[in-house]
């Protein structure tokens, strides 16, 4: 199997699993400080298989299949980032990056900060993470609030195979750490990717569909939710525009609030328990930004507050298209 | 099998108490020069003695001198604590041998990754102890460029997280080239240092195993002070500390940590071998913490008076000094250094008295390295807010 993607062509239908690929390469080839770092990811190409054949070009002084220890990924990632390096670190799954936790929010987010400027901690954490793939405990969580509360870091999510491709590469570029978060759920989906530019900065979050009646929100697999919704939602006259967030921090109230003062009315959406949630902070900027073109408070349609359950009752604790109409009927209800 | 379990060594019920005494027997520890001050190298020393043979006699003048020094200094600090002039003070009194004689093993271009309480090391990198002090005035969070002051790193409060940092930076040494590559005037190395307790923590064991894995030129230098705040040794392992890194896949030595010379001549050859290539090690330094764990502390609720006699009776710099008049030192010297500690922890004084404060644009200034919506908004607001009260004066 050619694991290489071809990017010199204009455009092509890719898997997000391929598409980040594409973009770790290309960041790969522009700059030879790049170096992956994680679990498995070397001659398996990790379990996703996104770093698939990238040892074999690069080889393993580029791709470091690491001891099996997350604090130990990322501290030495800031050891190689003092040193000059862009480590892209892969928590394996979502659930096992809290042994990292403290390195990542003790010592990454705030290594600039502590030198004053001194340094630039270019290091990116992918993490595949949330639900809709039936599997055990710790695979299928979304822990992205508890990054987009840490003062120092950038926290991003695409929801589709072109901006992965691309936000890779930004997320590379930056000189702050960035904490990616890969919906697995839309791993394998396919969808067209679009080589010569992106078309939208890393922390822009992007009207994905017109509407005119209410405005929702989600990041990741929830874009693809929501999509869905706005489709039954036409059916029964009911327009939503759609925002699909890409970054949780920081926050690019633009077009969201933009998208308010047409509708009035604003559904915000998370698989994450929605308990002091992104879609919590949300919901009080938009409230103070936007409260007289507000008809109806912000409502939220989140994962329950209660660990991931079982897979089996995995659709019950997931938003689907009909819980967001719900909240779309209630809001509209006002 | 608990026939071979000896619970004896340590009742885990009662609080173990600090396996400090008797060390003075003990073969395995790597001592030069005697408790006495008699240079008395012990079986383990040999290998190490030829290390010695590169310090001239200018060099002992200097351990000597930078001992005395950092002593006199950190009393002044502590001093400027109870005066209210310094949040906290964390003395390293008793611990400066295994500091100034490992601090002396590293050449200018390799990196320093300490713990806290190496201030010395510091010194000796270039540091100017203010900037620590810095630090704990709480005017900065960091308080130097490691770059420009010897590549000495800044101190570490989460225990053991330097490791980590330490060991992917030796990583990064590799991988860009900087080492092994036969030259040792340039070849680079790194030393790391944290404490016993941190020595539990998981992050010490897992850049352990990444810098084996590796290969890292590198040293981890333990310093088992025997307290972990009030925690003795013996609670952290209840085996010895530098037995660990066999485990782990690197050689380990134990070194009398109030020896000077010993610390110097082993952590040269550890040094030596990190930038030619031959991988990691461990050193362990047999040391005591004989002041508080820091200012905010009061040791005499949980430590034995009679340890703490034992170990002044081992006091690092009066060993050293008896040692050095033995190879005939003049007094002068001596005499000479006393007075140079003092000018220095006076002009330390008078300069920590003089640090000000940072612009409240610190807050914000240098959270992200790029553009960032959220802070810039919430530092306009602030100088508009704050801006706000001299309008109202006017
Ligand atoms: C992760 C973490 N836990 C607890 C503390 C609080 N603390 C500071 S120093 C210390 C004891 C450290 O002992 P040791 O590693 O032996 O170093 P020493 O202070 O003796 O030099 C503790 C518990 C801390 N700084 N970091
Ligand atoms: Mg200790």
């Amino acid at each position: 199997m050619n694991a290489v993607v071809d990017t010199n062509v204009a455009s092509a239908s890719l898997p997000m699993t391929k598409a980040l690929n594409a973009g770790l390469r290309r960041a790969m080839f522009d700059d030879p400080k790049v170096l992956l770092m994680g679990e498995d990811i070397g001659p398996l190409g990790g379990v996703f298989r996104v770093t698939e054949g990238l040892i074999a070009e690069f080889g393993d002084k580029r791709v470091l299949d690491t001891p099996l220890a997350e604090s130990g990924i990322i501290g030495t990632a800031i050891g190689l980032a003092m040193r000059g390096f862009r480590p892209v670190c892969e928590i394996q799954f979502d659930g096992f990056v809290f042994p990292g936790f403290d390195q990542i929010t003790s010592q990454l987010a705030r290594m600039r900060n502590r030198h004053e400027g001194g340094l630039i901690m270019p290091v990116v954490i992918r993490i595949p993470y949330g639900g809709h793939i039936g599997s055990i405990e710790h695979h299928q969580e979304s822990p992205e609030a508890y990054f987009a509360h840490t003062p120092g870091l950038r926290v991003v999510s695409p929801s589709n195979p072109h901006d992965a491709y691309w936000m890779m590469q930004e997320a590379i570029k930056s000189d702050d750490p960035v904490i990616f978060f890969e919906p697995k759920s839309r791993y394998w989906p396919k969808g067209e990717v679009r080589f010569e530019q992106s078309g939208t900065p890393l922390h822009a979050s992007r009207v994905v569909r017109a509407g005119t009646d209410v405005t929702v929100v989600g990041h990741g697999a929830m874009v693809s939710v929501l999509l869905q919704a706005a489709e039954l939602a036409a059916i029964e006259g009911i327009s939503l525009e759609v925002i699909d967030l890409r970054s949780i921090s920081p926050i690019d109230y633009g077009p969201i609030l933009n998208s308010v003062q047409k509708t009035g009315h604003l559904v915000v959406t998370q698989e994450a328990p929605g308990f002091v949630s992104v879609g919590s902070e949300i919901a009080a900027t938009v409230a103070e930004r936007a409260f007289y073109t507000l008809e109806a408070p912000v409502l939220r349609v989140s994962g329950f507050d209660t660990p991931f359950p079982p897979a089996a009752v995995e659709t019950h604790f997931l938003p689907s298209p009909d819980r967001v109409l719900e909240a779309v009927d209630r809001a509209l209800a006002y | 099998m608990s026939a071979t379990r000896n619970d004896a060594t340590v009742p885990m019920t009662a609080a173990p108490t600090s396996a400090a005494f008797g060390l003075d027997g003990a073969e395995t520890c790597v001592r030069m020069i005697s408790p006495n001050g008699a240079f008395e190298p012990n079986a383990a020393a040999e290998e190490f003695l030829p290390y010695l043979d590169r310090l001239t006699e200018a060099d002992h003048r200097r351990f000597y001198r930078d001992m005395v020094v950092v002593r006199k200094f950190d009393s002044e600090a502590a001093n400027l604590q109870r005066q209210g002039q310094l949040a906290l003070w964390v003395p390293s009194h008793g611990q400066e041998a295994a500091q100034v004689g490992s601090a002396y093993a590293t050449r200018p271009q390799d990196h320093v990754f300490p713990s806290y309480r190496e201030h010395v090391v510091g010194m000796i990198r270039g540091l100017d102890l203010v900037d620590i002090l810095r630090m704990l005035r709480g005017v900065t969070l960091g308080g130097w460029v490691p770059e420009e002051h010897g590549n000495f790193h800044l101190y570490t409060l989460v225990l053991a997280s330097q490791t980590l940092h330490s060991t992917g930076y030796a990583m990064g040494m590799q991988l860009d080239g900087s080492t092994a590559t036969g030259n040792p005037q340039t070849d680079q190395a790194v030393i790391v240092y944290y404490g016993d307790g941190a020595s539990s923590q998981g992050d010490a064991n897992e850049a352990l195993v990444f810098a084996a894995s590796y290969q890292t030129p590198q040293v981890f230098f333990l310093q088992n002070n025997h307290w972990a705040i009030s925690v003795p040794v013996a609670r952290q392992s209840r085996t010895p500390l530098y037995l660990r890194a066999g485990g782990f896949g690197m050689p380990g030595t134990q070194i009398d940590g109030n020896d000077v010379l010993a610390s110097f001549a082993v952590t040269t050859k550890s040094m030596d071998d990190a930038r030619a290539g031959y991988g990691p090690s461990l050193i362990e330094a047999l040391t005591y913490r004989v002041g508080a764990h820091t200012t905010a502390d009061d040791p005499t609720k949980y430590r034995d008076p009679d340890e703490l006699a034992y170990w002044v009776a081992r006091d690092p710099i009066v060993r050293f000094r008896t040692y050095l008049q033995g190879r005939g030192i003049e007094q002068e010297f001596l005499d000479a250094v006393d007075e140079e500690a003092a000018d220095f922890a006076a002009d330390t004084r008078k300069r920590a008295l003089e640090i000000t404060g940072p612009e409240q644009s610190v807050i914000f200034d240098n959270v992200y390295a790029e553009p960032h919506p959220l802070v810039a908004e919430q530092k306009a607001w602030l100088e508009r807010y704050e801006a706000s009260f001299d309008e109202g004066k006017n």
